[in-house]
């Protein structure tokens, strides 16, 4: 794809090289490529919301891609399913995904900060096994997370899938990354002197210094909890307290013997990715992509 | 607070005391859902029925078997099957979504590419949607009566497309895979692109290289960290591939019950009621997958890191 620029270059000297590349020449090999990409990226989102327009009959005898006319038909049937258990769905999903990235981040950001900041007996075995954490598969251990819960009498509740998705060894390993780079020694040390708390000089000088690693923390964990499948699905049987994900698959799998489910799994798809996609597109700036690369190369 | 001594002690324990506070949430969640739970689990792996007496009178009871369960899990056909199938997707799914990242963030970062920030944005939107949605999504655009694919064939005067059959179903997964996960992996890459001083490719440039050896010999050694652990993170995702097929189960019969290694645990554990079993087989998927995480740290930090140093 590079070819016109090999066969073009011999032909431009040196250092003119420089000019050309403040003011680079258009070289549509790479917009193609990219512009496919996107293509490929959206095509199932768009997708998803013309079917969702569709009735049961068009769904599967008109084209594809064809809008239909059955979207307020199934805007409602959706909306009624079960006592309108759908938003109950999309509520769940936001208190476990907005309450637990909340309290992994702040978990993070202390043991980060407690990993960073202090030597202390234990601290290189505490962040050995924080590392150890973040390469074992959290999924590896539902299993016998849902024993353990089960015998506690927390199995089925919504704490069962909270309290498991608060702890986040790779968040920790971030957040001791960022508390090394954005916390100098010096201000914790003269914050010190002048008599501030262990308590106060975290909340009102480490953590506003940390903000813009913990708003990625957050996101990721975010989107971590959301995205969670198998812990809910062996947690809860209940499908009052199910996340979106889980009650979209229990569609489907109900679905598996009746398609006339299948636009409600659709529709139930379009509706809950329309606001994910927003909220990435609103949150996009404060994604700190360069933190996490930073992280990650420590 | 009155005498002076009382305080400095209670500061000087205080300092050892303070970080282990900070820390304590997190000590007791991590020990709460994963260390007792590893444990557990362990504990479990040896544990199994009994049939104790004998003939039609034999009572069944639970207790300490050794290592009998790991034994049948390690003989167990149909786990080692699906452990096969999670190689040979891991095989397509890993080198596709990391080769492509790495293009696509190569040309997002040459000056010559236009509508970058649009290409950029619509290639990351895909991390948004959930790996259930994703393959819900999917799994509509593979089955006959509603993919477009099969639509445009039938017109054509052809069949359906079987994207359900194999070993076309390898790809059809590894294809949900790439979709979602190509986008985060192209941002990790393209932002440590970005952290390379441009100066390099000047003097290259100067001496003479062009776009495509800057990017072979520059670019792609300086994020090769970045690779390693995009890589890293790509091959314990394939281990815990789980939400995919059990979604598009529902659509098609060539997937079973116990198509990967985690669906056969689930199976074993709550299908067939053998904890110890399912245990022993959660176990060695978890060794396993950190010997494989230690294996490829420990052979790419030694060529990677290894010349520098």
């Amino acid at each position: 794809m590079s070819a016109s620029t090999a066969t073009r270059r011999p032909t431009a000297p040196a250092l003119a090289g420089a000019t050309a590349r403040r003011r680079p020449r258009f070289a549509p090999a790479a917009t193609i490529v990219l512009l496919a990409g996107a293509v490929y990226c959206l095509v199932p989102v768009a997708w998803v919301v013309v079917a969702a327009s569709k009735s049961p009959r068009e769904l599967f005898t008109s084209f594809s891609f064809l809008p239909g006319s059955g979207l307020a038909d199934n805007l409602v049937d959706l909306a009624t399913y079960g006592g309108g258990v759908f938003w109950q769905w999309g509520a769940n999903s936001l208190v476990y995904a907005g309450v637990g990235a909340v309290a992994s981040t702040i978990v993070s950001a202390m043991a980060g900060y407690a990993l960073a900041k202090f030597r202390f007996r234990g601290s290189d075995t505490l962040f050995a096994a924080i590392l150890a954490g973040v390469l074992v598969p959290g999924i590896v251990l539902a299993i016998p997370q849902y024993l353990l819960l089960a015998q506690l009498g927390l199995a089925g509740t919504m704490w069962s899938v909270l309290l498991p998705s608060i702890i986040n060894p790779f968040g920790i390993f971030l957040c001791r990354v960022f508390a090394q780079s954005a916390v100098p020694t010096d201000t914790l040390e003269a914050a010190r002197l002048d008599g501030a708390g262990e308590a106060r000089i975290f909340t009102t000088i480490v953590l506003p210094m940390m903000a813009q690693g913990l708003v990625t923390v957050f996101l990721l964990q975010f989107v971590g909890i959301w995205n969670n499948f198998l812990l809910p699905f062996i947690m809860l049987s209940d499908q009052r307290l199910y996340p979106i994900t889980l009650g979209l698959y229990s569609f489907l799998s109900k679905g598996a013997g009746d398609s006339d489910l299948y636009p409600l799994v659709i529709a139930g798809s379009a509706v809950s990715v329309i606001p994910l996609i927003a909220m990435v597109l609103l949150l996009q700036r404060f994604w700190r992509a360069d933190l996490l690369a930073g992280g990650l190369k420590g | 607070m009155t005498a002076v001594a009382p305080a400095r002690r209670r500061g000087r324990r205080g300092r050892e005391l303070t970080p282990w506070l900070f820390a304590a949430p997190a000590v007791v969640l991590f020990v709460c859902f994963l260390l007792v739970p590893i444990g557990y689990a362990l504990y479990l792996s040896f544990r199994g029925l009994r049939i104790e007496g004998a003939g039609a009178f034999g009572r069944r009871t639970e207790g300490f078997v050794g290592l009998e369960n790991y034994v049948t899990a390690l003989t167990d056909p149909e786990l080692l099957a699906g452990f096969g199938r999670s190689l040979v997707y891991g095989a397509i799914a890993v080198p596709s979504v990391l080769g492509l990242a790495l293009l696509f963030a190569l040309l997002l970062d040459t000056p010559r590419a236009r509508l970058t920030s649009f290409s950029r944005t619509a290639i990351f939107l895909p991390y948004a949607v959930p790996g259930v949605i994703a393959s819900l999504l999917w799994g509509f655009l593979y089955l006959p009566s509603t993919s477009p694919v099969s639509y445009v064939a039938r017109e054509l005067g052809g069949g359906n497309v079987d994207f359900f059959g194999y070993p076309t179903l390898y790809f059809a997964l590894a294809n949900i895979a790439l979709w979602s996960g190509v986008g985060f992996n192209m941002i990790i890459i393209y932002t440590s692109l970005r952290a390379i001083p441009q100066e390099i490719y000047e003097a290259a440039r100067i001496d003479g290289a062009n776009e495509w050896a800057i990017a072979w010999r520059i670019k792609i050694p300086l994020v090769a960290p970045a690779l390693v652990l995009t890589g890293l993170f790509s091959v314990i995702g394939t281990v815990q591939l789980y939400s995919e097929p059990a979604t598009l189960r529902p659509l098609t019969s060539t997937i079973s019950s116990t198509w990967v290694p985690l669906m056969a645990i689930y199976q074993e554990a709550f299908g067939n009621d053998n904890l110890g079993g399912a245990a022993a087989a959660s176990v060695l998927l978890a060794v396993g997958t950190l010997v494989v995480s230690l294996v490829i740290l420990r052979f790419f930090q030694r060529r990677t890191f290894g010349e520098a140093s």
